[in-house]
């Protein structure tokens, strides 16, 4: 099932093509990935543990490379001659917020990445003011980050990435530890953005609720690509890939807001 | 056990702080080099040592607060100069130690500000030094197997608790502010700090024994070990094979030599201390470990001094004064060798920065 | 400047003490203490004249006297190592209470007590009138090597971090029914501080990732910039100044 890619700008956000990666200690993961993410799109990426998800993720901006196969960013392929430039258009969240906040204090933290690309004074102000505001977070910008629940942290770290006005957003398992109510606010967020995304993860109702296409990677391969309500509706592939609904859910009866 | 202000005067507190901070800036090139991200000579490496060091300070930081039980309600903790060495090499060891110490200078009142130097020089640099040398050469001359690695570990930091003791003296000798005779410094120094030792011992070879056992990769000082195992790169660079067995056999005989030439020493400096003419005011010496531990219990502080309360007083007598001069003199023996370890470990670092992450 | 970031010593206010920049609040302090080692201990005045200082200092920081008088604990063991000295040291002997104390040693006590407190209740003033942050900030300033910032930020930003883990695994041990006591529960207790060894260094390495993934090529980018006015240096200056002048007035007495 290879569903047309609705593309809605000439040039998609990402281009994989060919992807094939080993790990140094000859650990294959990637064995020929494609994908293309048009501008815009909110885009699930599942897959059993195991299956690349994280190998794939850190190719899109650069911190793995030496395989086969090319990645582009918005036309622009990731290579090291333009990796600062990859960096700022690529805006990855990580599952764990800790490791994403790592400086003193919330605003410290959000302005890393627009500093680190040049930006000073007012100009750097303006930029996590707006990053923070697009989270909610404004009144906490003079907080340490661990001070923050897990939830506002977990926000922060989405600011963090917003800061450097990403081409696409990558997130790893963004739903991970965080109560419903913050998990709802999340997804408030994240469709509020007008910005493409792509999404790790295993919370299939989010990906249903969040994203109109998914895309399965398993065993270093895209196995499936196609409307999620259609991919979770499929019990064998479910099945075959290690996929599992949470008890009781029906993703034929949920009405998905857009 | 942090020197406040006062205890060394101002000029050796000021050259002490210089070779500190020499030693700290050696350590910085250094710390770049252990934490391996030289994958390319552009500066890339150094991008890993902050965050890497910084989390290894936070670790020694906490791990300082974890209590050992020894006996009825009474418990010591890890000082972790000889962990730190061993884990993630001398200079990253000797980095995070100096920070941790700076920050508790700052942040915590605790250590004088002037004598921030000295706590670096004795607790930082001569603890890592000391400890990382005797590890090496220790682990060069027993047989190629975990269990070496562990019991090298165990002597290592006994030796380098005593070693910091043996330095401060060394400083107490020339800047001390008060006319207590050297030879008692010596031996109340030196004998409390080889008792702390062995509980330090003890904790760093369990320890370092527990990491080899999950991530024998993450043992900074254990490399060599699975070196002839791993190095074949998909570039086909296969270099390694018949390099990895080569410093063991050109090391060993010069390793050998070393330690018996240490021992020999070591008689020599044990003679001296069992004959020196103060010997032990066996009263006065007990009455202070005495005062001092009962302060210690009260103390209310996270980062207390490390505590062996309920070791028996009066095992502290002449006769560790051999201990002491063996441990003195190892660790003198051994700062030789750390040049020529530290040379060889840099040419065996190298190829094992091309793991990438 | 983040405000709130609060450590154990740092007690909020706002006073023409936490209004000093803080390069010059460590630089001050440590010339000062500098001074008070350099002192002769003979000139006891002196050193009754440095107490006053800090306790003006203390007055305009509004930091108050039990707060300091209980910072200063952290100097006990010293305490116990300088009363002993009477007792060991060599010289002439003194007999009080019909002790045979020796005189260097009963001066030596004195020395270490006068400097180590005064020492002490300097730097307790320094960390309760600047926040954590803003001590890494002057420390940077003051031209600590920019490394040496940066392991310390990240040391202080995840201490806390590594510090919950720890308790973590001991209700984790302690939940399972085990409870250290002795020696022999030691490999349990190794065993942890071993894997806590690795989750530090894996974090470290999970943090570098998101440092590279947002940019860093090693150096911090330069977000807060510390300037102090020449009056902020003056006013900062007075207290190493007026002990200078004590110290100096001690020399040519004694």
């Amino acid at each position: 099932m290879t569903s047309a890619v609705p593309c809605t700008s000439a040039v998609p956000s990402l281009e994989v093509s060919g992807l094939a990666f080993a790990y140094p200690d000859g650990h294959q993961a990637l064995f020929g990935v494609d994908l293309t993410v048009g501008r815009g799109e909110r885009v699930a990426l599942l897959g059993p543990n195991g299956a690349g998800k994280t190998t794939l993720v850190l190719h899109l901006n650069g911190i793995l490379d030496g395989g086969a196969g090319s990645v582009r960013v918005a036309g622009l392929p990731v290579d090291k001659r333009n990796l600062a430039e990859i960096r700022r258009r690529v805006g990855i969240v990580f599952q764990d917020p800790d490791d994403q906040l790592f400086m003193p204090t919330v605003r410290e933290d959000v302005a890393f990445g627009p500093a680190a690309a040049g930006l000073r004074g007012a100009e750097l102000e303006r930029c996590v003011d707006k990053a923070l505001a697009q989270v909610g977070m404004a009144a906490f910008a003079d907080r340490p980050p661990h001070h923050l629940s897990f939830g506002q942290r977990r926000r922060v770290a989405v600011a963090t990435v917003l800061a450097m006005e990403p081409e696409i957003l990558v997130l790893d398992e963004p739903s991970s530890n965080l109560d419903p109510a913050s998990r709802r606010e999340l997804a408030d967020i994240l469709r509020s953005l007008d910005v493409t995304v792509l999404m790790v993860t295993h919370d299939l109702p989010y990906a249903l609720e969040l994203c109109e296409r998914s895309v399965v990677l398993s065993g270093g391969v895209i196995a499936e690509d196609g409307p999620t309500r259609e991919l979770l509706c499929d019990e064998e592939l479910m099945r075959a890939h290690r996929l599992e609904l949470p008890f009781g859910f029906d993703p034929r009866s949920v009405a998905v807001p857009r | 056990m942090h020197v406040p202000d006062g205890f060394i005067n101002a000029p050796v507190s000021l050259a002490t702080g210089a070779v500190a901070a020499a030693a700290v800036a050696v350590a910085l090139r250094g710390a770049r080099r252990e934490l391996g991200g030289s994958v390319d000579g552009s500066g890339h490496g150094g991008e890993r040592t902050a965050p890497l060091a910084g989390l290894v300070a936070a670790f020694v930081f906490a791990v300082q607060m974890l209590n050992f039980p020894v006996a009825a309600g009474t418990s010591g903790h890890l000082l972790g100069g000889a962990l730190a060495a061993i884990l993630v090499g001398p200079c990253t060891g000797m980095l995070c130690i100096s920070v941790v110490l700076l920050m508790q200078s700052v942040l915590f009142a605790d250590g004088g500000l002037t004598a921030l130097g000295v706590n670096i020089t004795d607790m930082a640099v001569v603890t890592t030094i000391v400890s990382y040398g005797l590890f090496r050469l220790l682990v060069t001359v027993l047989p190629r197997r975990r269990p070496s690695v562990t019991a090298a570990a165990f002597v290592a930091a006994l030796v380098s608790v005593p070693a910091a003791a043996v330095a401060f003296t060394g400083l107490y000798a020339l800047g001390g502010t008060t006319d207590v005779p050297l030879g008692k410094v010596f031996t109340a120094m030196v004998g409390v700090h080889v008792l702390i030792g062995i509980g330090e011992a003890v904790i760093t070879a369990l320890t370092v024994g527990a990491v080899i056992a999950v991530r024998p990769d993450l043992v900074y000082g254990a490399r060599g070990l699975r070196r002839p195992l791993e190095l074949r790169t998909p570039d086909g660079t296969v270099t390694v094979p018949q390099a990895a067995p080569a410093p063991s056999r050109s090391a060993r005989p010069v390793a050998v030599a070393g330690l018996v030439a240490a021992l020999a020493l070591a008689g020599f400096v044990s003679y001296y201390a069992s004959t020196s003419p103060d010997g032990l005011e066996k009263v006065a010496h007990d009455k202070g470990l005495d005062s001092k531990e009962e302060e210690h219990a009260a103390k209310d502080s996270p980062l207390a001094d490390y505590q062996v309360k309920d070791v028996g007083d009066e095992r502290i007598s002449g006769g560790l004064a051999g201990v002491i001069g063996v441990g003195a003199t190892l660790a003198a023996g051994t700062g030789v060798f750390v040049v020529v370890r530290k040379r060889r470990s840099r040419t065996a670092a190298a190829p094992a920065g091309t793991e990438a992450l | 400047m983040g405000a709130g970031h609060a450590h154990k010593l740092y007690r909020h206010a706002r006073s023409p003490v936490h209004a000093l920049p803080p390069h010059c609040k460590i630089a001050a302090v440590f010339c000062f203490v500098l001074v008070v080692v350099s002192t002769p201990r003979e000139a006891v005045w002196a050193f009754g004249l440095y107490a006053l200082l800090l306790a003006a200092v203390a007055g305009a920081a509004r930091v108050p006297a039990s707060f300091l008088l209980r910072r200063l604990l952290i100097e006990v063991p010293f305490v116990a190592f300088a009363v002993l000295m009477p007792f060991v040291a060599g010289g002439e002997r003194v007999h009080v209470l019909g002790l045979a104390l020796s005189q260097s040693g009963l001066w030596g006590a004195w020395n270490i007590l006068a400097k180590g407190t005064l020492g002490v209740a300097a730097s307790v003033l320094l960390a309760a009138t600047t926040e954590l942050r803003a001590l890494l900030l002057g420390l940077q300033r003051l031209r600590m090597p920019p490394l040496l910032v940066q392991i310390a930020s990240f040391m202080i930003r995840y201490g806390d971090v590594v510090t919950d883990e720890m308790r973590r695994m001991r209700i984790a041990r302690e939940s399972r029914g085990f409870t250290a006591r002795g020696v022999r529960h030691w490999g349990v207790l190794a065993r942890s501080a071993g894997a806590l060894f690795i989750r530090s260094y894996e974090r470290g390495e999970r943090v570098h990732l998101a440092m590279v993934s947002r940019g860093y090529a090693g150096t911090m980018p330069v977000i807060d910039e510390l300037n102090a006015s020449r009056a902020q240096w003056t006013h900062a200056a007075a207290l190493p100044l007026a002990a200078l002048a004590v110290c100096l007035t001690g020399w040519m007495l004694t």
